[in-house]
């Protein structure tokens, strides 16, 4: 199948601002978005600039807006696209090339909800023990592979890029609900701020965005939820 | 980033339900502030202009005045349906998993109130009573 491929490029040593290149290329029945890519970089233009690592939906390098949806480009299979793809970089983000954004402020973000265990009690001989239901509390906010697919696709985070962003709040659910870990509470409380929770308006575009199917809006609402019984 | 850029990604996104949902709430939530602002103006006409507030009385009953009164009947409906949504999702945190449902049960919601509520309003225009 013959595809009109649109990339939203910029070359900032170039382009006062960034424009649409149009690419024709083959894509065979099983081919991704990012085969896609990979044709035009290789056999087209190589000056064309993106990020992929794995390419196989799981280290979350290749986020991007894919037809007007956030979407890693090695998950999605052209055949589902259709004859026309567009891709242009992640919205709201800085671009720093073609489809390379800026994400330090996004990883800034991931780090002020300090996304590790916290646990000051002498380290025990062996692991730090948990029930399986304490475990499945927070097993769905464990598979964050950190593209920022979900923030950059939340209309509050568009308006307010001091947001925290959904992404941070997943990982901050993923501490928060772990039996083991005890900095709950200072985590809840960077999190009532007016950057934190209370930013979401449910609008279900991070669930929606999620490469990894997590249950976003539903985990910052735990979360919102957490904060306001803490009050209580 | 300025709020001309963020409405840019906002028009460019194709967002689904919720979304959408939530832009018509956005929408429908400008439009009763500025029928509030409309309504205490109209209060004030009362004694302040008695005879421009008979002109808009007789304006909110006429062709035009009854269409608008229908589009602030949905807006109201809308933004009141959809707020209890957001209400159940908010305290049940688990609902979210059937927010696509729950909204178009609010539609299936909004037409069954709206339309007979759309016929009593608009009944005046084909059927005019004593007072019309």
């Amino acid at each position: 199948m013959l595809v009109d491929l649109r990339i939203l490029r910029f070359d900032p040593e170039r382009d006062e601002k960034p424009h649409w290149d149009t690419y024709s290329v083959e894509s065979g029945p099983m081919d991704r978005v990012l085969d896609l890519l990979h044709q035009v970089k290789w056999e087209e233009d190589g000056t064309l600039t993106f990020r992929r690592s794995c390419a196989h939906g799981v280290c979350g390098s290749d986020a991007m807006l894919i037809n007007g949806r956030n979407r890693l480009a090695c998950k999605v299979r052209v055949d589902q696209l259709g004859r026309r793809v567009s891709v242009a970089p992640l919205p709201g983000m800085r671009v720093i090339k073609d489809l390379v954004v800026d994400m330090e402020p996004f990883f800034d973000q991931y780090k002020s909800v300090k996304p590790f265990l916290v646990n000051e009690e002498p380290e025990p001989e062996r692991e730090r023990l948990q029930s399986p239901k304490e475990r499945a509390r927070y097993d769905d906010t464990t598979k964050c592979i950190l593209c920022a697919a979900c923030t950059t696709a939340c209309p509050s985070f568009w308006a307010q890029p001091s947001f925290v962003g959904p992404a941070a709040i997943v990982n901050a659910h993923r501490f928060i609900f772990d039996s083991r870990d005890h900095a709950s509470e200072e985590r809840l409380e960077i999190l009532a701020d007016e950057d934190g929770v209370w930013r979401c308006r449910t609008i279900f575009n991070c669930t929606d965005a999620c490469p990894r199917g997590i249950h976003i809006t539903q985990a910052i609402l735990e979360v919102s939820n957490a904060v306001v019984e803490r009050r209580g | 980033m300025n709020a001309l850029a963020s409405l840019r990604l906002l028009l460019g996104y194709r967002g689904r339900e919720g979304m959408v949902a939530w832009a018509f709430h956005r929408i429908s939530g400008v439009g009763i502030f500025a029928f509030v602002v409309l309504h205490v103006i109209d209060i004030y006409l009362v004694g302040g202009n008695p005879a421009a507030y008979d002109e808009l009385l007789a304006f909110y009953a006429s062709v035009p005045g009854r269409f608008l009164e229908v589009v602030l009947g949905a807006a109201l409906l809308y933004h009141a349906l959809n707020g209890l949504r957001i209400i159940l999702i908010d305290l049940w945190p688990s609902m979210a998993t059937y927010h696509r449902q729950l909204w178009w049960a609010s539609w299936i919601i909004f037409v069954a109130v709206g339309v007979p509520g759309m016929i009593i309003i608009l009944r005046p225009l084909w059927n005019p009573g004593p007072g019309l």
